[in-house]
């Protein structure tokens, strides 16, 4: 049998969880050297980010304690000695890394009873829960909606699918926010129209949904794709022909290939999710970091606006270089050691 | 197979669910009345002598209690203060305190509280952005300015149940004054041994009708009911919670859908509807505050005082409240609000003239100053970014073109705006300004030639510097309102500001809520309210 014909993987690993999980433990050294330069590598990254958002919030007018009433000379000075606002620009930049590698982010600006690290540390959970699950819905609806449109392509099923994809990706979730809290918050009173609730699932329903939708949109749309360019490949044909029921080759053979667009989209997702937050926050009432990062920046919070672009700078390099870790494990093709 | 990945899906999906997490609302007991407010965003700090907005102040009234308070309608009324008496020279203030006022840890308000934290307000090592209120108090300033010690700040206690004020000069709004959250007093034992921790739940020590109860960030700030205030009998509502929420739109609909008793300040653009379908609800009161467009005097061409009439008279400002902003402002042709205390506002001249007089009037002082079909006038207006002001932005400039007047209207975020207007870098600028106290120096200050850059029409003019000064010194009550009219005419013939509107404030209030009355100030003490059964 020719190479391309064989199915990739069907034979050494007959169920794709294993294998994976095999493969990682077999080559655990090589991947290990290989995030290790990678996060070695993100370093200077991070450090030319974080050096950029300093100066580049420094260069806007206006500071923190800016009000409608203007503060006497002696009183402004004196606050802003206090926050070490009166040295040079660079020797701030000092003593913000200095802190930093000490790791402390320093208090928050605007939020004066909190440091920009209780801030985080108290919004970050309630973001992460929200994200999460928002990145797990859109991956699993998505791609469920999208393989069903592939399977029975040019269907209705398959326009319908596609027509809401396309309103999902079209329609900006700061118009579906609203829309959805006004029908099922107001109108119909299933479930509340914003607000935390202390965590209550209730109250996380209607923004989870909302910061998926587009990505939901998204992924039926690649794994439609993908999934039909794969069922035409040879070796699908090559599984049909040796008389597979249809299920076991979409599910053993196609699915695995016709996922790793989706894999790889997962890193703009994230970022999809992450700046998608700053709207549902603020629309929900959610008191996760995502709102920190527009009105960090509006209230001239210097320290939390440069607390929270660390924090995500780090995350989404990680993150990132998760995805690829995985992308390596689905696609025999990748290697690390390169 | 296929089987096997749904399985795994609904697997991963259930760990999801999982991950969302414990059910752990903050529901209130079954018989507990909790009064729900949509503040209008997180407060900067709960320190009353470090905080400075108005979303503050509304949870820190309920929190402290000052020496005076407001009663439901705006009145100064005895706090903490029994009573007090006021010397004949207007300079000394002593208070008698309730022996029954008690911190709410079971320590009695003393007067060596309010003297302790007066002190504290004024240190400069406080940091506190609004010191500057208690000014009139003697030697505040030199002690804010760290020329002076704080222990000669003009307090002083009299034995536990009496405390002193001098100040520095007769200061008719001084008892208004007290009512500030500036002016509430703290609790020395809870911040000398908390510092800065002192404002978490459990540390703090209140002497208000509430206590701090649980506070997240940027979630809620729940406040319960103190058990030693003096009053404690009659409150009976029984914890309050505030949101944070910023988007008025997205908490508009959480009121709708029953999620809150209180919402404070309302999106413009939904005024007619409410106006329509929760006209029992919508609360909209005269507020104090004006509503200004600010002119460069110091540059052409508003250096020309007829420039500076002529587009004052020409707006339409009936027209502009009834269709552009909407939600009852009145048109301002003075700079002071109408039922400001003590005092009797003046009115431009021309108020009494129709549009079309006032029209013709403009457009013969904008020739007269060499403006006309060959000679446009052409000017920047700035605001910061906002769908109401841009709105009305527009509609002045379209006002405007008929005079020939072409404006360019620019529009940058609020920390950029405020800085040009500071350092003059604007021809005509948008500003609002809210009254701090209940009285009309609060208003007329911001043309003074010592107010310096928050002057931002750099307005300087003798007579008028004369007469506030002369004003601030006046102890006559009567005597001094003339000074302030006479000052404020000034301001109407020179106009180096034009006054659009005067605020309203705007509150949905539950039908629920008992005992709600608007005020000038805005301000609501959850003492006075009662939550109805429903």
């Amino acid at each position: 049998m020719p190479a391309d014909l064989r199915a990739p993987g069907t034979l050494r690993f007959a169920r794709p969880a294993a294998c994976i999980l095999v493969r990682a433990i077999l080559r655990p050294r090589s991947m290990l050297r290989y995030s290790l330069r990678r996060l070695a590598g993100a370093i200077p990254t991070l450090f030319v980010v974080m050096t950029a958002a300093f100066f580049m919030m420094r260069l806007a007018p206006g500071g923190p304690f800016d009000r409608d009433r203007m503060l006497a000379p002696e009183v402004e000075a004196n606050i802003r000695e206090a926050y070490n606002l009166d040295e040079p620009l660079v020797v701030q930049y000092g003593i913000y890394l200095s802190k930093l590698l000490r790791g402390d982010l320093g208090p928050s600006f605007r939020y004066q009873d909190y440091t920009v690290a209780e801030l985080i540390g108290n919004g970050f959970p309630v973001s992460f829960r929200i994200g999460v699950t928002a990145i797990l819905l859109a991956l699993f609806v998505g791609a469920a909606f999208g393989i069903a449109a592939a399977l029975r392509q040019n269907s209705l099923l398959d326009h319908a699918v596609m027509a809401v994809a396309m309103i999902g990706i079209t329609v900006p979730n700061f118009v579906m926010a609203p829309l959805m809290a006004l029908i099922i918050g107001v109108y119909l009173r299933w479930l509340p129209a914003g607000g935390y609730g202390g965590g209550s699932l209730r109250n996380l329903v209607l923004p989870t949904i909302a910061l998926a939708l587009p990505q939901i949109a998204y992924v039926a749309r690649l794994t439609r794709a993908s999934m039909i360019e794969v069922l035409r490949s040879n070796y699908i044909r090559t599984a049909r022909a040796k008389g597979l029921p249809g299920r076991l080759v979409v599910g053993r053979h196609a699915l695995r290939a016709a996922l790793l667009p989706v894999v790889s989209y997962l890193g703009p997702a994230t970022a999809g999710i992450i700046t998608g937050s700053v709207v549902i926050e603020t629309i929900f009432g959610i008191p996760g970091i995502g709102r920190y990062f527009v009105q960090g920046a509006l209230n001239r919070d210097y320290t939390l606006v440069m607390g929270v672009v660390i924090f995500y700078g780090s995350l989404i390099i990680v993150l990132n270089l998760l995805v690829d870790l995985a992308y390596g494990l689905l696609d025999p093709k990748i290697r690390y050691d390169e | 197979m296929a089987h096997s990945t749904i399985r795994r899906a609904a697997q991963v999906l259930a760990a999801a669910v999982v991950m969302v997490g414990p059910i752990s609302a903050i529901m209130p007991a079954a018989a507990e009345k909790v009064l729900r407010i949509a503040n209008m965003a997180e407060p900067e700090t709960l320190d009353p002598h470090k905080s400075s907005t108005v979303d503050a102040s509304n949870i820190l009234r309920n929190l402290f209690e000052g020496l005076m308070v407001l009663d439901p309608s705006g009145n100064v009324a005895p706090g903490v203060a029994e009573s007090f008496s006021i010397s004949e020279d207007g300079l000394t203030y002593s208070f008698r305190l309730r022996s029954n006022a008690k911190w709410s840890n079971g320590e009695p308000v003393t007067a060596y509280d309010f003297v302790y934290s007066l002190r504290r307000i004024e240190d400069p090592k406080t940091h506190s952005q609004y010191a500057e209120v208690l000014y009139p108090i003697k030697n505040a300033q030199e002690v804010n300015t760290g020329k002076a010690a704080p222990t000669e700040l003009g307090v002083a206690a009299s034995g536990p149940g009496t405390v002193e004020i001098t100040l520095k000069a007769p200061t008719p709004y001084f008892l208004q004054l007290l009512t500030h959250t500036s002016a509430l007093p703290v609790n020395e034992r809870a911040v000398t041994r908390f510092g800065d921790e002192w404002l978490k739940p459990g540390n703090m020590a209140s002497n208000g009708a509430y206590m701090l109860g649980d506070v997240k960030p940027n979630s809620h700030v729940r406040i319960v009911k103190n058990p030693n205030y003096w009053d404690a009998a009659k409150i009976t509502i029984d914890a309050a919670v505030f949101d944070p929420s910023e988007d008025r739109a997205g908490v508009l609909k959480r009121y709708r859908a029953g999620e809150f008793d209180v919402l404070r300040d309302l999106p413009n653009d939904q005024l007619a509807w409410l106006r329509q379908n929760m006209p029992q609800e919508l609360h909209i009161a005269p507020y104090a505050g004006v509503y200004f467009y600010a002119l460069n005097t110091t540059k052409p061409p508003f250096n020309d005082k007829r420039v500076r009439l002529a587009l004052s008279m020409a707006i339409n400002r009936e027209i502009l409240v009834e269709k552009i902003t909407a939600a009852g402002e009145l048109p301002a042709y003075g700079f002071v609000p109408d039922g400001t205390a003590n005092y009797t506002p003046r009115r431009a001249p021309w108020r009494t003239m129709s549009q079309a007089q006032r029209e013709t009037a403009a457009q013969k002082l904008l020739s007269e100053a060499g403006y006309g079909p060959n000679k446009p006038l052409r000017f920047e207006l700035a605001y910061n970014t906002s769908e109401n002001h841009k709105r009305i932005a527009i509609a002045l400039a379209a006002m405007w073109k008929k005079l020939n007047v072409s404006v360019e209207l620019v529009n940058t975020e609020w920390k950029v705006h405020l800085s040009n207007m500071r350092i003059g870098n604007f021809q005509m600028g948008r500003e609002g300004w809210i009254a701090d106290y209940n009285d009309a120096q609060s208003y007329l200050f911001l043309l003074q030639t010592s107010t310096r850059q928050q002057n931002y029409s750099r307005f300087s003019n003798p007579e008028y510097d004369r007469l506030m000064d002369e004003a601030s010194v006046t102890a006559d009550a009567g005597k001094r309102a003339a000074l302030l009219e006479q000052a404020e005419g000034i301001l109407l013939e020179e106009m180096p500001v034009i006054p659009i509107y005067f605020y309203v404030s705007k509150n949905l209030v539950s039908t629920k809520v008992k005992g709600w009355q608007d005020n000038p100030l805005d301000a609501e003490y959850l003492r006075n309210l009662s939550l109805a059964e429903q």
